[in-house]
């Protein structure tokens, strides 16, 4: 809110003192934000602080600092006017604290962009429930979005305490774990989903499973929407997709999984779909993002108890995470993704059809794979993030890519991931199996020839014509997409150039 | 049918050469690589015979295939993998594993379907080869003709 008696003081930005005197403080009546106390600039954070970093676009008129300030007290304890009753707590300790406002590169008079500025905010631990995905969002991303002092509003990134990381459970199975139980190692796991999404029944289903497993893949998926629907019930499903799976198996002497999504309407349905996969023995079940986060936690801790891996499709995100001035950046989901306990989450493919800045999904897959993540700006990275044995999520590239972009899947993506091809399994010229098969003769020499160190980034297309020239599913599918790319611009991009400097 | 366990099985069987590349792969990123052996190749027989300890302080690809041929000299019909085991902290596991031997012929699985409540089925996964007493559970072509058996 900005009221006209305001504005005086909101010319110059960083003009603002806290008032001290308690008399004058808690007098009734609007003061700004940032004299109330959530504007400290020389607040030394704690080891045990949350941080949170914002992208500000404040309105016109409003000084910067002023909506750091109200960002920090909207998403912490302050109202819009002054209350007597602060007075009945250490509020000190419960108001957040914006301690710094950097104007945001390339925005700003001159540019084509309106000033954005990035405000970092500190919270005290005891502002946030113990384990609680739930609680930290509704404070950090509750209210504040809606605030009419700003514009536009972005939380691009959070440094979480290891005190408050270790109320967590985090992902039920990890890279670690997930490979020891496949008994696969060294390369990246591959996998599709089951095309077309919508509207096969389940007996014709499994087949697609079947021949994509057969065929060399190590998973296939229900999409985000394939849940129980009048064309197939989800119980037909797992008992055909669990048929497959077993056949394939016993076909190739490996492990394989499909992943079942259990997503419904309430918990109680989703514990039986879940109950159901485990007895029909999959290693696997699958939810979405939009179940929310409390039943993401939920499913999470059943994945850890019952030995299952839990994959997360991240069906909505992109309503939030893809403009730049408003919503939160994905790799905040990633982080409490991780918190959360998933063990796979859809992260970008940069070669593929949806969005995903190089640089960006660097920063994503980093925070989901890593055990201590460092400052990094050009990748988004902006607190430091020490995971404290959380264990590590596996990355899942999915959409529009294919066989003939292995080399640059393998060496944006590095091992630790599952590659998804959909339309690049099922729509191959020679069937199912055969696609499965070139896309897993790719990956297997590609990653070969990287082990002996070749150059594959310059290399690849030459290793794979090498390939192709005893594989002809590979062969196939690299006359059908070979030349197939999606050079859009993405809109999630970094703000600095590889020669900002570290803070 | 072909069993394609492994990193490189889809791949066909790799040379010594290209084993040995691998092998430097592993010892440059600072594992150490085991030889194992097993003839109960199930997609869940976690724990393959040993031949020998993983080598750890080994620097050189040539001593690691001394062990592959000694390992494929006394068991010429099972299968063999390499298995690179890292140390670091936040992996302490496998990184790295891959078949250097296979048998002449490859029986396949027998999948049992038991009918359970529902529509349900419980599944049973066995290698046919798996029949026979260890040590005799597969066996050269040569073998196999001298013998009059067929595997």
């Amino acid at each position: 809110m900005v009221f006209p008696e305001m504005e005086d003081i909101m010319g110059q930005m960083g003009n603002f003192t806290k008032i001290q005197d308690a008399k004058q403080r808690y007098k009734s009546g609007v003061i700004p934000y940032a004299t109330m106390g959530y504007w400290e600039p020389d607040y030394q954070v704690k080891d045990t602080d949350i941080l949170a970093m914002f992208r500000v676009t404040p309105q016109p008129g409003v000084d910067p600092i002023e909506a750091a300030a109200a960002v920090a007290g909207e998403s912490s304890t302050a109202t819009w006017t002054v209350v007597w009753t602060d007075r009945l707590t250490a509020c000190e300790i419960y108001r957040a604290k914006a301690y710094r406002v950097d104007p945001v590169p390339n925005t700003g008079p001159g540019t084509a962009t309106e000033a954005q500025y990035f405000a970092y905010i500190a919270y005290d631990i005891d502002l946030f429930e113990p384990g609680s995905i739930a609680n930290l969002t509704a404070s950090i991303i509750g209210n504040v979005f809606g605030f009419k002092a700003v514009k536009a509003l972005r939380l691009e990134d959070m440094h979480i305490p290891i005190a408050y990381l270790k109320t967590f459970q985090g992902p039920a199975t990890g890279i670690v774990v997930e490979r020891e139980r496949l008994d696969k190692f060294g390369r990246p796991l591959l996998g599709a989903t089951t095309k077309p999404k919508l509207g096969l029944s389940g007996r014709n289903y499994g087949r697609v499973v079947y021949e994509a497993l057969k065929g060399g893949l190590d998973f296939v998926k229900d999409d985000e929407n394939i849940n129980s629907q009048p064309f197939m019930h989800w119980r037909d499903r797992y008992l055909y997709c669990m048929e497959a799976v077993n056949r394939a198996q016993a076909a190739t002497g490996e492990v394989k999984g499909h992943y079942l999504n259990v997503t419904a309407g309430t918990m109680e349905e989703m514990y039986e779909r879940a109950e159901f996969a485990k007895q029909l023995g999959s290693v696997i079940i699958m939810i979405d993002l939009v179940i929310g986060y409390t039943a993401i936690q939920s499913m999470a801790k059943w994945a850890r108890k019952n030995d299952m891996i839990l994959h997360l499709h991240r069906a909505g995100n992109s309503t939030y995470s893809r403009q730049k001035s408003h919503g939160m950046n994905f790799r905040v989901i990633c982080k409490w993704m991780r918190m959360a306990g998933v063990d796979h989450i859809h992260a970008g493919t940069v070669v593929g059809k949806l969005e995903g800045d190089p640089l960006m999904v660097k920063g994503f897959y980093d925070t989901l794979r890593s055990t201590d993540t460092k400052v990094n700006l050009q990748n988004g990275l902006f607190f430091p993030q020490e995971w404290a044995s959380l264990n590590k999520v596996m990355p899942v590239a999915s959409g529009g890519i294919h066989a003939g972009q292995m080399h640059q899947l393998l060496d944006y993506l590095g091992e630790d991931v599952v590659l998804q091809f959909g339309g690049g399994t099922i729509g191959h010229p020679m069937g199912i199996q055969a696609g499965a098969t070139a896309n897993r003769v790719a990956l297997e020499a590609m990653v070969l020839a990287r082990n002996e160190g070749r150059d594959i980034r310059n290399e690849g297309p030459e290793i794979l014509r090498d390939a192709a020239k005893w594989c002809q599913p590979l062969r196939a599918a690299l006359d059908t997409w070979g030349e197939i790319t999606f050079n859009y611009t993405s809109t999630d991009t970094s703000d600095f150039t590889p020669t900002a400097v570290a803070v | 049918m072909r069993v394609t366990q492994g990193t490189f099985s889809f791949l066909p069987d790799l040379t010594d050469r290209q084993i040995s590349d691998q092998i430097e792969y592993c010892l440059r990123q600072g594992w150490a690589v085991g030889v194992e052996f097993t003839d109960d190749i199930h997609p869940r027989n976690t724990y393959w015979e040993m031949w020998g300890l993983p080598m750890f302080d080994l620097r050189d690809a040539a001593g690691v295939m001394a062990e592959v041929r000694a390992c494929r000299e006394t068991h010429p019909d099972v299968y063999v993998r390499l298995t690179a085991f890292d140390s670091t902290r936040g992996w302490e596991t496998v990184r790295l594993s891959f078949l250097v031997q296979r048998p002449a012929e490859e029986p396949g699985f027998r999948l049992e379907r038991t009918e359970a409540e529902g529509r349900s089925i419980r599944y049973g996964l066995s290698a046919y080869a798996i029949d026979r007493p260890v040590g005799e559970r597969y066996k050269s072509k040569q073998a196999n003709a001298a013998q009059g058996d067929s595997p």
